[in-house]
């Protein structure tokens, strides 16, 4: 296992968020953790690479507890993708390259820049390497989020809704892009969703979370549509469509 | 994804060069300036001769005037802009505020609270009134010094404020505010008590003011802009990840409270000495940071040696107008920066809104 959290839990001024959080995410796997609005899971996203400081409970990397991790370490493990980010006057390029940061010694090294022009190649974003951000459109600023990520050459992406701002192709082509990067390099994804479908597609394993617990966890071919009822409160009828299942409400 | 077999492109490095040809431009425009700034006054002394002058040859007399009166009157404009104008850059970025500048955080008035304390109540505004009937102020020293020390009273209660709720912008901002508006009344009260002389002392402090540094002011500014200079510089990646939101530079491995507390630290030490010593000169730490992110963007790689240059070349500027314009009498140089920098900072906003 390459992630392997136990018994997390996090609370906000004294109010519950998550509560015994348990999961573990093999290396090359894609989990997505779905469920309501205020649940927690942009809270369980940010307490794994310690943007928040959990309550009780490890999370292990590698075997090793990330509380032991410097800042540093951290992020060179974690690649993060904020559900917003700050459109700030840099380049996009400039944006890209703070990716690079958790490797850089005093200054930034040929090999840096290098990295930076490959991923934004492979995300199709050199075109826009010189634009400000806050030139930038939601799609395009969000995948510069994701190329920022992938310039970390961490072992696992944390992504919050990171297709939000897409278009459909747009949406299929950074999901494409994150299943490459992930099968290809021994990566592991674990991305907060709101379409149920896209999680059923294009995830291996499902993690739903309520109340800031996780109540169920299973591949999409698995999951029975009384836990969707269960989590959302809505009844749906899952209909196998090429071999993959689509949540439609009843 | 395979990240290696790329190389950076022209377009890239052509980007960098015309970041690093407008610096070296910045450079040369301040440096003519200081020519300009130091060859003129009561007496004209041509450029050719303050070039001989700065070397070690030239008239003697022109050698006095320019060693012993303009120069260090010309660095201490290009030393305050410099240093106010950093600090306002760093402010903005680590308080994400767009109005971060010594001001915001209450750093000037409170200078203005200490001054008007020593010179009403420690008695060091009994006056002398100069033939051009100018006020001047018998213990410079007393005053600088509680100038200074107020100050940083200012800035210990806001960082001890935001190190209680863990050093977020909006805390620091507000607590700032609060205390401008605290040390504002505390002027108000001081002046309320004064008679007409103290009155007059302490209203003429509050004026900024490029001349009242001497020789032994300048290692003092130049060494602590370099200081700064240096830690900022150090710090250009992390002050860009922390520009683009604390989530961003935590997951990048940035302690942004730690960052922010370092480097709020060290912009209100550095604004602090530049106001005790000079007085309050607003709009430079404020204006100068927004017209340079127009021109080279957010990146502190280029952001804060451009901030540096305007602020030095913005307050030298309006030193040398004030002087030059309403002469033989002179303008304080805070009313000129007001005059120039509001203005601007309105153009600022205008183009902004349009945008």
């Amino acid at each position: 296992m390459i992630l392997s959290v136990d018994g997390l839990s996090f609370s906000y001024r004294g109010v519950p968020v998550l509560e015994d959080v348990t999961f573990s995410l093999k290396e090359g796997e894609i989990a997505a953790l779905l469920g309501p609005n205020g649940t927690g899971k942009t809270t369980l996203l940010r307490t794994l690479n310690r943007i928040l400081r959990p309550r009780g409970g490890t999370v292990l990397l590698e075997k090793r507890p990330t509380a032991e991790f410097s800042p540093r370490e951290m992020a060179r493990f974690f690649g993060y993708v904020p559900q917003r980010g700050e459109p700030v006057r840099l380049s996009v390029f400039d944006a890209v390259l703070l990716g690079r940061r958790p490797h850089m010694g005093l200054t930034v090294e040929q090999v840096d820049f290098c990295k930076v022009e490959s991923v934004l190649h492979n995300l199709g974003l050199s075109k826009f390497a010189l634009r400000y951000l806050d030139e930038l459109s939601g799609g395009e600023f969000q995948k510069v989020l994701l190329a920022r990520a992938l310039v970390q050459e961490p072992r696992v992406l944390l992504l919050d809704e990171p297709t939000s701002s897409l278009d459909l192709k747009n949406q299929l082509d950074m999901l494409a892009t994150l299943r490459d990067v992930v099968s290809g390099h021994g990566v592991s994804a674990l991305l907060s969703l709101h379409d149920l479908n896209t999680a059923f597609r294009f995830a291996d394993r499902l993690l739903f979370l309520k109340d800031g617990a996780i109540v169920g966890a299973c591949p999409p071919s698995e999951v029975p549509e009384s836990l969707i009822r269960e989590v959302y409160g809505v009844s749906v009828d899952l209909v196998h469509h090429k071999g993959v299942p689509l949540v439609v409400p009843s | 994804m395979h990240l290696e077999g790329h190389s950076v492109s022209p377009a890239y490095l052509r980007h960098i060069r015309n970041k690093r040809l407008f610096l070296v431009a910045l450079g040369g425009v301040l440096l003519l300036m200081v020519i300009f700034s130091v060859s003129r006054g009561a007496v004209f002394i041509s450029p050719l001769e303050v070039m001989r002058a700065l070397l070690g040859g030239g008239d003697a007399r022109n050698r006095i005037i320019i060693l012993n009166i303009r120069l260090p009157q010309t660095l201490a404009a290009v030393f305050a802009g410099g240093g106010l104008a950093l600090a306002g850059a760093v402010m903005q970025s680590v308080l994400r505020n767009p109005l971060g500048s010594p001001f915001t955080l209450g750093i000037s008035n409170a200078a203005a609270f200490g001054a008007a304390f020593s010179i009403i109540v420690l008695g060091s505004g009994s006056m002398q009134s100069s033939s051009a009937d100018a006020v001047t102020i018998v213990n410079p020293w007393l005053t600088t010094g509680l100038a200074f020390a107020s100050s940083l009273v200012c800035t210990a209660v806001v960082l001890f404020i935001a190190s209680v709720t863990r050093g977020t912008p909006e805390v620091m901002v507000l607590a700032g505010v609060a205390l401008s508006s605290l040390f504002t009344a505390g002027t108000m009260f001081l002046q309320y008590f004064a008679d007409d002389t103290q009155l007059a002392a302490a209203v003429f402090w509050a004026f900024g003011d490029v001349s009242r540094a001497s020789w032994r002011h300048i290692p003092l500014m130049g060494g602590l802009l370099a200081a700064a200079y240096a830690l900022f510089f150090f710090r250009r990646f992390d002050l860009n990840c922390l520009d683009c939101g604390d989530e961003t530079a935590l997951s990048l491995g940035v302690s942004a409270p730690r960052i922010r507390l370092e480097s709020m630290v060290a912009s209100a030490l550095l604004s602090s000495v530049m106001v005790a010593l000079l007085g309050v000169i607003g709009f430079v730490g404020l204006v100068c940071p927004h017209l340079v992110r127009r021109f080279l963007g957010s990146d502190h790689r280029f952001l804060l040696p451009g901030s540096v240059l305007l602020g030095g070349l913005l307050l030298l500027g309006a030193d040398t107008g004030a002087r030059l314009i309403f002469a033989p009498r002179t303008l304080p140089v805070s009313v000129f920066t007001a005059f120039l920098g509001a203005p601007v900072f309105l153009a600022l906003l205008a183009r902004r809104k349009r945008s």
